[in-house]
């Protein structure tokens, strides 16, 4: 992708990378604190939780809040506070003294402190297929795509909790769910679990793996490899739901940062990176629960901690 | 000023198969938050591009089978048709500058 060395005069108090749920929780706090405060975005504002019709559980709705009108209204309430917002991706960060350069796809940003708020990914299965077929069959994200496998067979990948509640939601679009799973037995919790095993049009291919996706135009069937005994089979489907895991978005930072084994920031109670003046949020850090209301609360957190780290 | 025009079964001969000019089509549903912030940058298009490229969006609930049939399976989708041909399907939300350059692609 082009990167932009243009260097942009402005200094900012702070940059927040990633405008999701934590980094605009913390762009409203740091504008709201009066710092002159720059939020950056690559995609679309709000993050991951745009795909969502409803949201139950982020406290004070008690009929739910859209996903999309949620984030949408914390952005509103962060411009109130004169918060800058620029649609541009980042590409490295680099210090230089106490500054912090933010190199991005629009320019190079400085700033004497940073909250990292980038988040995750979806983990690719790194089939052959997979990558030909998104789009065309190959979904990670049952919420968004289930509408478009009404009454066919599709395939779901992984064990664990948001596995198999994308595999609930798709059973009540789906003529048949399959579910498979590298091990023996699932990882969701025992509820979870017993609300699938429940569900009619759910079944299981366990101790499983998927090694190729194949098709002509669309996704047609899936090639699966037992792990005990290595024999290989055909499963015809007309999708399937890649839902293993989440990759932490820290690619740009190339090693600037201790990280842990999955590749997410290391922080302390305040958000705090080992490097003075850089803060993390949401879900790009350490055992995050991937919730809204939690992104949130890092954001606010990191935020504060930001504020103090530049009166000091 | 243009604005994307509703495609439905019954118009979409009209403004797609037979158009002179390429046409973006809009696939998107009032469920799907990307589609609705892809919307306004496709108005803003519409009128950016007047004369040159012609807009319109499905409502994929409501034409599943317009969907089906261009093998629409993640929205947004939007696809660029030429002669009445797709010769381009950008799924996912995009900005605005990116999708510039996808329709400056097919009109050069």
């Amino acid at each position: 992708m082009a990167e932009n060395t243009r260097m942009i005069d402005k200094r900012y108090d702070v940059v927040i990378i990633g405008g999701g749920p934590a980094g605009l929780s913390a762009a409203i706090y740091c504008s709201r604190g009066r710092l002159s405060t720059l939020l950056l975005e690559r995609a679309l504002v709000g993050g991951q939780i745009v795909n969502a019709e409803q949201v139950d559980n982020y406290p004070g709705f008690p009929t739910g809040i859209n996903g999309l009108e949620l984030t949408q209204q914390m952005h509103c309430q962060a411009d109130r506070y004169g918060l800058e917002t620029v649609y541009a991706e980042a590409t490295a960060l680099e210090l230089c003294g106490t500054q912090k350069l933010v190199s991005t796809t629009e320019g190079i940003y400085t700033a004497r402190a940073v909250i990292i708020a980038c988040g995750s990914q979806r983990q690719k299965l790194g089939i052959p297929g997979e990558d030909e077929f998104t789009g065309k069959g190959v979904s990670y994200c049952a919420t968004c795509d289930a509408a478009f496998f009404r009454d066919k067979t599709v395939a779901l990948v992984g064990g664990g909790n948001a596995a198999l509640s994308e595999a609930l939601h798709l059973s009540r679009f789906a003529d048949r769910v399959i579910v498979i799973h590298r091990r023996e037995r699932l990882r969701a919790t025992p509820v979870v679990q017993e609300k699938a095993f429940a569900t009619g049009n759910i079944e299981f291919r366990l101790n499983a793996v998927v090694t190729a996706i194949e098709g002509e135009e669309f996704v047609s069937r899936v090639k699966l490899r037992h792990v005990g005994s290595g024999e290989e089979s055909y499963l015809p489907v007309s999708g399937i739901f890649i839902a293993i895991g989440f990759k932490p978005n820290t690619d740009f930072l190339r090693g600037l940062l201790p990280l842990d084994e999955k590749g997410a920031v290391i922080t302390g109670d305040g958000m705090q990176t080992a490097i003075s003046g850089i803060f993390a949020a949401g879900d790009i850090r350490r055992n995050s629960i991937r919730q809204v209301i939690a992104a949130a609360g890092d954001g606010a957190i990191a935020a504060v901690s930001a504020e103090k780290y530049l009166t000091e | 000023m243009s604005k994307p025009v509703n495609i439905k079964e019954d118009n979409f001969d009209k403004i797609v198969t037979k158009a002179t000019t390429p046409v973006l089509v809009d696939f998107w549903a009032p469920w799907c938050g990307p589609c609705l912030m892809v919307a306004p940058v496709v108005d803003q298009l519409a009128a950016e591009y007047e004369g040159k490229i012609a807009f319109g969006k499905v409502n994929v609930d409501e034409c599943p089978q317009i969907a089906g049939k261009y093998g629409v399976m993640s929205i947004p989708s939007l696809i660029i048709f030429k002669g009445g041909v797709p010769v381009a399907n950008i799924v996912g939300f995009r900005p605005k500058e990116q999708l510039k350059k996808s329709l400056d692609a097919v009109l050069g």
